[in-house]
């Protein structure tokens, strides 16, 4: 277990630097990031604009994991493109270690943060043996001689739990959970402060996925990466999160530790969440969880707080203002709705 | 009598390496009114199964079965004219992805209708009263309006309300839906679900559900059924299969997801390490035993695990396919490990 040992080094090679205060810096920081998608020509109506992501301001303290959940469309892929440098931000920045990626350049980035996709299927170019998958980034960016890449594509493979005859294997050869520690790999590799997962399990069966979350555990425990981590699954983001940011419609409506957010939600919209995760408890039925049904346009959002046509507590404030992310305050999260409950 | 009846139900489907045997053996009951669970991870047979009762399957898949009876009928003996009168009219099915079976060039007033003037319940009036009024029983407001629209012109949630009121339609027995909430939002899944449910228990109509998601089973199943390569595993009551789950693989499947309030956040997960063998050729011995911590653990004896289990009764209804269901081990290991 020495693949990512020689850590300093490589935040050398960065230009990260012996940062004095980077402890108390967080690890990865959005400010007021959005993305907007222009719909034009083609099917959709010409010069349509898409709001995906509006004023994303967050957090990521170093060696934590920072959940992300919302629901299909509400914007956390194209969050994880902007960190990812997949995607250029309309507004706002991102910084890593307090530093703006934007002066960092794509190659610098990809040694910082690095992805795990949901789709272990897609992602991996099924005409490449496993060895060079994983050894790919590495060649890009011109590191190490083959020697030492074969030297370092082995100690990551060990790293993820992969056989060694694995590397001369080819992605359709492998289970699904084999190839998942294959994308880990892949990303493991650049010995990256920061990873990226877009539901990285949610293609994968549950008796697979249980493997990959300790391996993703172990990892963080090891070399203390950070992780923001988005997922459908309300179970696994309490089993692995430290913090948890609750999206819809492209804005963060609430954010705070696991214990406040599951324990103690404070926004209409996380409390219906939390109420429609069906736990494995026979007997209790399916709630009632008391929402309109009314899918919100992200082209055309509703007016005021976003949520308001299916928000069981709006009242006519909600249509007209919209709600601000309450500033930082111990015990609780923070929340933007005119009526948070305490 | 059951309304469905199913005796070593197999599929057998030809594909290069030879013969993949998808469904090897099952035996199903289903009683009126009645919603049956069936569960397991991908590849293990549940869509060919539901395709196989409604007689969908594909055409080169090959069918055999000891029974196939539908309300003390062989669907093995009907013709396929007969077998399509039964399909839409007293059987339905609703499926993961409504775009696959909804047509995009028809309007859903004319997909809703279909069925029901096709088996001749009624005439154009009847069958649009009907949808209009099935549409807002599922949560569709607007819907007269609705009728003209097209599939697409609707989220995925709505098409899922929309495919459970087409299924609804003729009044049927039995309604067959493969994993119709896997591709939705959780808040959408909650609302379909409990719909789903209620309209179930209201109209007294018998549902087979299939779906990977144990939590989703344990809210809404009267029974179930667990899969594993091909075979049920595991039959018994909702209730008693998750006080008592009996089959290493179901033990291990209800410990391998985290359970809020009793996994401690950030502790090891139970996996169920190894794969599933392939189905291509015959499978020797119990399927499981390449993966089962009774065996890998020295719990039982091993040699006897190479003989194939039969489904067997353990009490009342509960029965298991594991030589060593009673197994005290096998407790021991239900229970999520509390220290990281
Ligand atoms: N390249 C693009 N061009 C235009 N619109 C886009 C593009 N990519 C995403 N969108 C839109 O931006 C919004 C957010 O999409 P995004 O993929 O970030 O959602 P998500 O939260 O990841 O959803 P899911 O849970 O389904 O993965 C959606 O309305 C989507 O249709
Ligand atoms: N059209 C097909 N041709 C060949 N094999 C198939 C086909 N469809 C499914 N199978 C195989 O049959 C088995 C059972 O598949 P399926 O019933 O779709 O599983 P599930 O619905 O439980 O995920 C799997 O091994 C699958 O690969
Ligand atoms: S601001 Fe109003 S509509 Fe928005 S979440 Fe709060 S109560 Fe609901
Ligand atoms: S029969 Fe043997 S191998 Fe199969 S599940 Fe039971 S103990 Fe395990
Ligand atoms: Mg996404
Ligand atoms: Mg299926």
């Amino acid at each position: 277990m020495n693949a990512l040992s020689s850590r300093g080094a490589l935040a050398d090679q960065a230009g990260a630097g012996p940062d004095t205060d980077i402890d108390t810096m967080p690890a990865l920081e959005l400010c007021a990031l959005s993305k907007r998608y222009t719909l034009g020509g083609g099917l959709f109506k010409r010069g349509r604009a898409l709001q995906a992501v509006s004023e994303v301001s967050l957090a990521i303290p170093r060696g934590q994991v920072m959940g992300l959940v919302g629901e299909s469309g509400c914007g956390k892929s194209t969050l994880a493109k902007m960190l990812l440098g997949l995607a250029t931000p309309s507004a706002g920045e991102v910084r890593v270690d307090g530093r703006p990626l934007g002066d960092a350049g794509q190659k610098a980035l990809a040694r910082h943060i690095q992805p795990i996709f949901q789709d272990p299927y897609s992602s991996l170019n099924p005409r490449k043996r496993v060895a060079a998958i994983v050894e790919l980034p590495l060649r890009v960016h011109g590191i190490g001689t083959p020697r030492e890449r074969a030297q370092r594509v082995a100690e990551t493979l060990d790293l993820v739990g992969l056989p060694q005859r694995a590397a001369a294997q080819f992605p359709g050869q492998l289970s699904g959970g084999q190839r998942q520690r294959v994308a880990i790999a892949r990303a493991l590799i650049m010995r990256p402060d920061i990873v990226i997962c877009d539901e990285p399990t949610s293609a994968l069966d549950v008796s697979v996925q249980a493997q990959i979350l300790n391996l993703l555990l172990d990892l963080k425990q090891e070399f203390g990466l950070t992780y923001l981590f988005i997922s459908h699954d309300l179970a696994v983001v309490e089993h692995l999160v430290d913090r948890v940011a609750v999206m819809y419609l492209g804005r963060i409506v609430e954010e705070g530790s696991r214990k406040q957010i599951f324990a103690a939600p404070r926004h209409p919209y996380t409390q219906a969440l939390l109420a429609s995760a069906l736990t494995p408890e026979p007997g209790l039925g399916v709630p009632d969880i008391g929402l309109g049904d009314v899918m919100p346009d992200p082209s055309n959002p509703p007016s005021g707080c976003a949520f308001h046509p299916r928000c069981p507590k709006a009242q006519a404030l909600c249509r007209e203002s919209r709600p601000t992310l309450t500033a930082e305050t111990t015990g609780v999260s923070r929340a933007a709705c005119h009526f948070a409950s305490a | 009598m059951p309304l469905l009846d199913v005796q070593d139900l197999r599929v057998d489907l030809p594909v290069e390496a030879g013969t993949l045997h998808a469904v090897r053996g099952i035996d199903l009951s289903v009683e009126r009114g009645e919603m049956l669970c069936l569960v397991g991870e991908s590849g293990c047979g549940k869509s060919m199964t539901s395709l196989a009762l409604m007689g969908l399957l594909p055409r080169r898949a090959r069918l055999s079965a000891g029974r196939l009876d539908f309300d003390g009928e062989s669907l093995t003996a009907l013709s396929e004219r007969r077998r399509g009168q039964l399909r839409g009219r007293r059987m339905a099915m609703i499926f993961q992805e409504p775009m696959t079976a909804l047509n995009p060039a028809y309007t859903l007033g004319n997909q809703l209708c279909e069925a029901f003037l096709r088996h001749r319940l009624g005439n154009r009036r009847q069958a649009r009263e009907r949808a209009i009024e099935l549409l807002e029983r599922v949560g569709i407001s607007a819907a007269a309006e609705r009728l003209a629209q097209y599939p697409h012109q609707l989220s995925g949630g709505l098409r899922q309300r929309v495919m459970i009121a087409m299924a609804l339609m003729c009044d049927p027995d039995l309604i067959i839906a493969d994993e119709p909430t896997t591709a939705l939002d959780v808040t959408i899944q909650a609302q379909i679900l409990r719909l789903l449910r209620d309209l179930q228990q209201e109209m007294g109509t018998a549902v087979i559900f299939i779906t990977h998601d144990l939590g989703v089973v344990a809210r809404i199943a009267d029974r179930v059924a667990v899969m594993y390569a091909g075979e049920v595993i595991e039959t018994a009551l909702t209730q008693a299969l998750y006080a008592n789950p009996s089959h290493p693989y179901t033990r291990g499947l209800l410990s391998c997801i985290p359970a809020p309030g009793k996994t401690p956040p950030g502790s090891r997960l139970q996996a169920i390490p190894g794969v599933v063998p392939s189905l291509v050729g015959e499978v020797e011995g119990c399927a499981f035993r390449n993966r089962c911590p009774l065996v890998r653990e020295g719990e039982v004896d091993a040699a006897r695990c190479e003989h194939t289990p039969e489904l067997r009764r353990l009490t009342g209804d509960h029965q298991a396919r594991c030589h060593y269901a009673e197994h005290r081990a096998a407790t021991r290991v239900a229970q999520p490990e509390l220290s990281p």
